[in-house]
């Protein structure tokens, strides 16, 4: 029951060993700009991610966790061992598993975000090991680590969960999809012309493919905008045109198909191309319908606010949306300052899990359930004291600020175009990328942004002295209740000798005053 | 207590998180008086003062009357006529000691913060009035709920201890069997009270969490958020390995004190009731400014030894300048980010040595007026030149 040619063995054995049934671990670098790049096609925050639900059989479940993080650590060299009780929290309604479940104990889910983690080249590299042919063959052969680091986002994500083997589903299979968003922007950053081609942006051009894939596809998004036809061109010609709904939007796709022969017949490679036959002067992407910002307030090393928008852009349709925070214990959340105002009025959550922190040992979790009315802006906020940390507790650069991972929203967003059932037999990767269950919703998860807080910092400089002068004092409070305890009155012995007097008795002599 | 009253409504046990410490008998009670606050805390307030006013007017009649019996038995030397309290002096003491509470900055500035010190005060105020009006239930359970919402008053068992053995007129010697069936029944008396209350409180809750919560806190000090007293930056700036035993080094420097307090000062339980409450509020590990006001509020009854104090002028503007400062500082390196913490540790630093050396100038001048009482105010060397006094 191995298909160890294909799937990695690393990731297998783990799986196995650990009694995981699914596991996700994202990577990201950077932070999705939903006003300038549209609705993410599948979002992380920003740092490393990792939610894991564990098998039923499992009975420690915080150790199962702990030697997860270390070997997925090892394995794709981030620093996920700094994963542990005090960034994990277990959410009861955000993350429910995203293949088969047999019963959703939630006891069995771990979540924790590293929101200080950075991505780079490192972690990239054995990313692409995972995959069967490396980066020597088939699509991947275009991941550079040069050009794709030199983008606005990048997330690299890897996602393992039990699927039917077949329609029937009477077996069981593990499912390995490993994905990569970037995003290169050279229109915003004003490089010029919107037009792209492969060799452009990555460098290099597709020349063959994976003999180990059985699907081999390029999809090129070319929806026309605002109704307008022959906007746009794509070159070489595709292989098909596909179209679908798409995160509630009919979109058009140009499909190559790799495996196809036709298509490396001219040459031996394949750049895909696309030009715009007007130029383009506004970078206007449609507002998705669900789309959330935070951000903290207030002002000083005292207190603060964090403060989280979230908007609903549908015209007439609410729909509620579960928000998970995950506070670090150091930032004091007090719940009794939670405040929801949707349009003027208060708005009461309908479900709300809150598990207050414990210093040094869990996080805040904050779960809640809020019906967002249609075209509104809900915004909800609560008031924290930041706590001082011991002087062994501040990470190298103090001052740079403690990280707040992002918060998680999880919502059903109607969309505005119907869907109709996929064929998934065609085009089972593409399904399986955009899945929705009912043809009037699809599942969305959006992330805010961290946050960076500053803490009140000790002067790292000063232990022994700080030591020294507080001993001092309870030193000083100690003597002279020793002296008033011990010794009594006494009245005093006259006593000439003593140099110091003499002396002085000299010099009063000069002055012509009484001696001592 | 706010937050606490919202866990508890949320369905979270409040003790969950490491925020509330109050004890469970506070949560209840601020159930019902959470919309009157202020009024409540106003209250507490004016109960205390009206508390110190009846202890002390029956504390100077105990005094006089013993003063006299002292002069009668002519224990006295007999040149110190001055320095004998007359209850012309004594009359007014009373009103100033309330006053005192009232009107002092720092009492005001725990009520507008709604601090629960407030009623810490007031419970130990209590306290002292049951004692010296001599009802030693009475001051058996109030001592309990003082210990129970903060551990620190155990301490004040002694003094409370030997005013009452005072007063029964049972005489403190180690093998005088009525003193040990004294002391037994007054501690069984306070243990009893402590384990109801404690019970109480398990029931109220249905949980042993405040337990830790409550005591643990205070005991194993985790939380550094800066106050006026000497630990938060100390513990901030220790090294890992001896966190444990300073922790333990701080604990028992505040009860340690209670021992040899006793020895010396057996014959006057008062002033080692004032000593003790001193002593408390400021190594405690929390310490709040209305724990130094309810101990300020006795100076009136010692201003008898104002002309035995050293450097009472030079202590006093040191706590008021340091009181200025406070804010000052606080404000320039929370909010305004051009001081450093340092700034605040050292003020922090000044204003606790001035309150320790304040209490051991009265301590000194206590213990100095005791001695011109039974030697005589003019002391005279055996070759009759005027003599000086030293502590040796």
């Amino acid at each position: 029951v191995s298909h160890y040619r294909l799937f990695p063995k690393a990731l297998g054995r783990l799986v196995a060993a650990l009694g995981v049934r699914e596991l996700h671990l994202a990577l990201t670098q950077g932070f999705w700009r939903t006003r300038y790049w549209g609705q993410p096609p599948l979002q992380a925050p920003a740092g490393a991610e990792l939610w894991v639900w564990f098998q039923p059989t499992v009975t420690d479940v915080d150790k199962a966790w702990k030697e997860l993080s270390n070997i997925l650590s090892g394995i794709f060299c981030a620093s996920l061992n700094f994963i542990d009780s005090t960034n994990t929290v277990i959410p009861t309604a955000s993350f429910k598993p995203l293949g088969l479940a047999n019963g959703t104990d939630h006891h069995l889910l771990r979540y924790a975000v590293l929101p200080r983690e950075v991505v780079c080249t490192e972690n990239l590299t054995p990313w692409k090991k995972l995959l069967p042919c490396g980066s020597k063959a088939g699509l991947a052969v275009l991941l550079k680590a040069e050009r794709l680091f030199h983008s606005s986002y990048h997330s690299q994500a890897v996602h393992i969960r039990p699927i039917c083997r077949d329609a029937s589903c009477l077996a069981m299979s593990w499912e390995l999809r490993q994905t990569l968003t970037v995003v290169f922007d050279f229109f915003s950053s004003g490089q010029g012309k919107k037009d792209w081609s492969l060799f452009k942006m990555f460098s290099r051009t597709l020349t063959d493919t994976c003999p180990l894939a059985s699907q081999s596809k390029v999809y090129v998004d070319i929806s026309p905008k605002n109704k307008e036809k022959e906007l746009l061109e794509v070159s070489p010609p595709p292989t098909s045109v596909h179209e679908a709904i798409v995160q509630g939007d009919k979109k058009t796709y140009a499909v190559y198909d790799l495996l196809s022969p036709s298509l490396f017949n001219t040459s031996r490679s394949l750049n895909v191309q696309l030009k715009w036959k007007r130029p383009q002067d506004s970078s206007e992407m449609p507002i998705p319908i669900l789309h959330a910002q935070r951000y903290v307030g207030g002002y000083g090393l005292q207190t603060g606010e964090i403060c989280t928008l979230i908007y609903n852009t549908h015209p007439y349709r609410a729909f509620p949306v579960i928000l998970l925070e995950t506070v670090p214990w150091y930032l004091r959340l007090y719940v009794h300052t939670l405040t929801i105002i949707t349009k003027g009025k208060e708005n009461k959550p309908s479900y709300i899990h809150y598990q207050p922190a414990q210093d040094r040992r869990r996080p805040h979790l904050l779960e809640m359930l809020i019906q967002l009315p249609a075209n509104s802006v809900t915004k909800i906020t609560i008031q924290f004291e930041r706590a001082l940390l011991k002087w062994t507790e501040y990470p190298p650069d103090p001052n740079h600020g403690f990280y707040v991972g992002s918060s998680v929203l999880s919502a059903l967003v109607p969309s505005v175009t119907a869907t109709k059932d996929m064929d998934v037999e065609q085009s089972p990767l593409f399904t399986s990328l955009f899945p929705s269950s009912d043809g009037s919703s699809y599942f969305v998860r959006l992330y805010t942004e961290p946050l960076l807080v500053n803490l009140p910092t000790p002067d790292f400089s000063m232990p022994y002295n700080v030591i020294c002068l507080t001993c001092t004092v309870v030193a000083v409070c100690y003597g002279s209740f020793y002296n008033l305890l011990t010794r009594t009155f006494h009245v005093e012995e006259p006593s000439r000798g003593g140099l110091a007097k003499r002396l002085a008795n000299v010099i009063r002599k000069f002055r012509g005053v009484p001696p001592l | 207590v706010v937050e606490g009253l919202a866990l508890l409504d949320l369905g979270v046990s409040p003790y969950s998180g490491a925020i509330f410490h109050e004890t469970p008998l506070i949560i209840y009670l601020f159930h019902f008086l959470i919309e009157y606050a202020e009024l409540v805390f106003m209250i507490t307030d004016v109960l205390t003062a009206v508390a110190l006013y009846l202890a002390i007017q029956d504390f100077n009649k105990v005094v006089f009357k013993k003063q006299k019996l002292l002069i009668e038995l002519d224990k006295y030397a007999p040149d110190v006529a001055e320095l004998i309290q007359t209850p012309m002096e004594m009359h007014y003491i009373p009103l100033k000691v309330a006053l005192f509470y009232l009107l002092n900055p720092y009492t005001v500035m725990s009520c507008v913060a709604k601090s629960t010190c407030a009623i810490n005060n007031s419970v130990i105020a209590f306290f002292i009035l049951a004692t010296i009006k001599g009802s030693a239930f009475l001051s058996a359970v109030f001592l309990a709920l003082a210990t129970y919402q903060s551990l620190y008053p155990l301490t004040l068992f002694a003094p409370a201890l030997l005013y009452l053995l005072q007063r029964q007129f049972i005489p403190i010697k180690l093998k005088s069997k009525s003193f040990w069936l004294y002391t037994v029944q007054y501690a069984s008396l306070y243990l009893c009270s402590l384990v109801v209350i404690i019970c109480l409180s398990f029931f109220l809750l249905n949980s042993w969490d405040f337990i830790p919560s409550v005591y643990g806190f205070i005991l194993s000090v985790p939380d550094l958020t800066p106050n006026i007293g000497l630990f938060w930056y100390f513990f901030a700036e220790m090294f890992e390995h001896f966190s444990l035993f300073f922790v333990c080094v701080f604990q028992i420097n505040v009860f340690f004190y209670t021992i040899p307090l006793a020895i010396k000062l057996k014959e006057h339980p008062m002033f080692f009731m004032f000593v003790q409450l001193a002593i408390i509020s400021i190594f405690k590990s929390y310490p709040t400014v209305g724990d130094i006001a309810l101990y300020m509020a006795f100076l009136p009854v010692w201003s008898h030894l104002y002309r035995f104090l050293r450097n009472i002028f030079i202590l006093s503007c040191v706590l008021i300048f340091c009181s200025f400062l406070f804010p000052v500082l606080w404000h320039l390196w929370i909010y305004a980010g051009s001081a450093n913490s340092n700034f605040y540790y050292a003020i922090t630093l000044t204003f606790n040595i001035g309150q320790i050396l304040l209490i051991s100038d009265y301590f000194y001048a206590f213990l100095r007026r005791e001695y011109y009482l039974t030697h005589g105010l003019h002391l005279t060397r055996q070759d009759g030149t005027e003599a000086m006094l030293v502590l040796k």
